[in-house]
């Protein structure tokens, strides 16, 4: 009875939770609705996973009006494995805001913070499972509302003006979407994502097309901070509270690259759109800048938050770098990072959060010889740097290999170095961690510095110790991917 | 190509969208960057409603009397869209508020100099 309903619980429940823990106020119990609501949200999650393993596609007719004319919920192989992404980083991240937020939060706005969190959360996972392009908007909506929020919640005044830079960019890229889909309703009369593939192509390639592709990509693009529409990244990710630092750099930017996923391959699939625009090399030369630039920036930031945030931008890249090259294995490595990097980043964040927890700063002079005050995180956060670098063994290894398999596929040897190339700055941004971690002697910041308390250890190791898993086992994530990514080249006509 | 006149709707809103655009890049004021994205939404409920209306056109009513009628869809859509954008409207007010606290100023340029005096100074002290 309950399992038909599976795909409206998945949204229902955080959307619900929100509510609720507004009500109970307290902070405990409002700690404790979100917990319970994202364990919920991850075992629907997997629920749905198994079931699309076996079913292919799972379709929910939103209050049982059919599709096209209702609103469709769709899970089929490439989002099942971001729901499950979203809502395994929502259950990591959530225990350990117990000790973080009352650390970082201001003790009257705990309940607001986690009500955003699952306001957020409920976003994220609506962005994924739905099959209506007007829905996914109001989603998007609702995920960037909560986040502008969380990120002001940053105790540096910072914080305020990043959320509103924020603001203020996410509205553009959302409304540059919403103008995209407006254009492509007004050329085909429906919203529904899987019928307007059908009707794009029988329109071909008119302009209201051409120009609703245009401002898709750039709307999305800005969300997902493709390189160089990123600048509204670094300062957000780097002010917020740890906890959203965290919970967004695993989730935030990979949901709307899903979204720009979804609109190439099963709505734009057509091969004249894209000879006409030449979206691909567009993205292409992005995607390599992103790697190599953002990447470099890294290098030279002084805050370890904010070299993650820039790393991050650099890690987008090889996704879309993936997305551009348009071939199996290519698609399989975005597909995979995509799940990879946000499980990294979010244990990175995470320990990133430990660290300012115990020294109150996370910039790299107060940092010296934090390796002998903090050796677990430490340890942590260099083998988060291995999978960030792509070290075999690690996750990251994994989704390089297919992005190097991808290129070669797509018969170009140069572009295969690509991946190598920006590894090679990984490992130089990180090396600079390592610098001032261990082979530093302990400043005076570090005086009376312990090592993390276990609430914040435990899901920020656990979470190290997925990245490790899905580099030792990867037949379990690049299988998932590499069906996600035959749907998605289904779409090509 | 189709006659201008009868698209004058779409003059107008293009109009507004860029004008809104405008404002958001090149106003340094924090309000009057929000003024300019209100514009900019604003545009978008055009875009979707002018379509929508037939001169002469009813509501959908399923009757021999009647044959032509405006789409209530677009309408329905951006009612949810208008309510997106006055939470947008009202949390960057809220937030510019917050700002002003914190720094005593709206002015994106004297924030941003502020910031930067922060930060050099944090990094003298550290060093």
């Amino acid at each position: 009875m309950i399992g038909e309903h599976l795909p409206a619980l998945q949204v229902v429940v955080p959307l619900v939770a929100a509510p609720l823990i507004v009500l109970a106020r307290r902070g405990a119990a409002a700690w404790l609705i979100a917990t319970i609501a994202s364990f919920v949200s991850l075992a629907i999650a997997l629920a749905l996973f198994v079931e699309v393993r076996e079913a292919g596609v799972v379709s929910y007719a939103l209050g049982s009006w059919a599709p096209p004319w209702g609103i469709e919920y769709r899970i089929d192989a490439a989002n099942s494995v971001v729901l499950v992404l979203v809502a395994l980083l929502a259950s990591f991240v959530a225990p350990y805001a117990w000790r973080s937020a009352a650390f970082e939060v201001p003790e009257d706005q705990h309940y607001l913070c986690y009500a955003m969190f699952c306001l957020c959360l409920a976003g994220l996972l609506g962005i994924a499972i739905t099959g209506d392009a007007f829905n996914l908007f109001v989603f998007l909506e609702i995920s960037s509302l909560s986040s502008y929020v969380l990120i002001a919640l940053g105790r540096d005044r910072r914080a305020l003006l990043s959320a509103y830079q924020y603001l203020i960019v996410g509205t553009i890229g959302a409304t540059f979407y919403v103008i995209g889909v407006g254009l492509l309703y007004l050329e085909t009369g429906t919203l529904n994502i899987a019928d307007l593939a059908a009707r794009v192509a029988e329109v071909g390639t008119e302009r209201p097309v051409l120009a609703a592709l245009a401002f898709i990509t750039v709307g999305l693009s800005l969300k997902l901070a493709l390189f160089p529409l990123h600048f509204w990244l670094p300062n957000a990710y780097a002010y917020a509270p740890s906890i959203v630092s965290a919970f967004l750099a695993g989730t935030a930017t990979k949901v709307s690259i899903y979204a720009l996923l979804r609109f190439y391959f099963s709505v734009f699939g057509a091969h004249e759109l894209f000879e006409v625009l030449p979206m691909g090399a567009i993205l292409l030369a992005l995607s390599v800048a992103a790697m190599m630039l953002a990447s470099l920036g890294a290098v030279f930031q002084d805050n370890l938050k904010h070299m993650l945030a820039y790393s991050s931008v650099g890690q987008i890249g090889y996704i879309t770098f993936g997305i551009s090259l348009a071939n199996q294995p290519a698609l399989t490595g975005s597909v995979v990072h995509l799940v990879n990097h946000g499980v990294t980043k979010t244990a990175l964040f995470l320990l990133a959060g430990a660290v300012a927890f115990r020294v109150r700063s996370v910039r790299f002079e107060r940092l010296g010889g934090l390796a002998r005050a903090m050796p677990l995180t430490c340890a942590g956060i260099v083998a988060g740097g291995f999978s960030l670098i792509g070290v075999p063994g690690t996750a990251g290894f994994v989704s390089k290999w297919y992005f190097v398999l991808g290129a070669l596929e797509a018969g170009s040897w140069s572009m295969a170095f690509l991946p190598v190339v920006s590894s090679l700055i990984a490992l130089w941004y990180m090396w600079r961690f390592v610098e001032v971690a261990y082979f530093r002697a302990p400043g005076p910041a570090l005086a009376g510095v312990k090592e993390a308390p276990p609430a914040l250890l435990v899901p920020s190791l656990a979470l190290i110790a997925v990245t490790v898993f899905f580099g030792l086992d990867a037949p379990l994530t690049v299988g998932a991917a590499a069906q996600a990514a035959q749907v998605l080249l289904g779409g090509i006509r | 190509m189709s006659p201008f006149p009868g698209h004058y709707s779409y003059a107008v809103t293009i109009f507004l969208m860029i004008a809104g655009l405008y404002i958001v890049i090149a106003r340094g004021n924090l309000i009057k960057k929000l003024v300019g994205l209100a514009i900019f939404q604003t545009s978008v409920y055009l875009l979707y409603i002018a379509p929508g209306k037939l001169i002469g056109g009813t509501a959908p009513i399923v009757d021999a009397r009647y044959a032509v009628y405006s789409n209530p869809l677009p309408h329905v859509l951006i009612l949810t869209a208008i309510v997106v954008g006055i939470a947008t409207l009202a949390l960057g007010l809220a937030l510019v508020v917050r700002i002003r606290e914190a720094y005593g100023s709206i002015e994106e340029d004297e924030i941003l100099e502020q910031d930067r005096a922060s930060a050099s100074e944090e990094h003298g002290r550290a060093a």
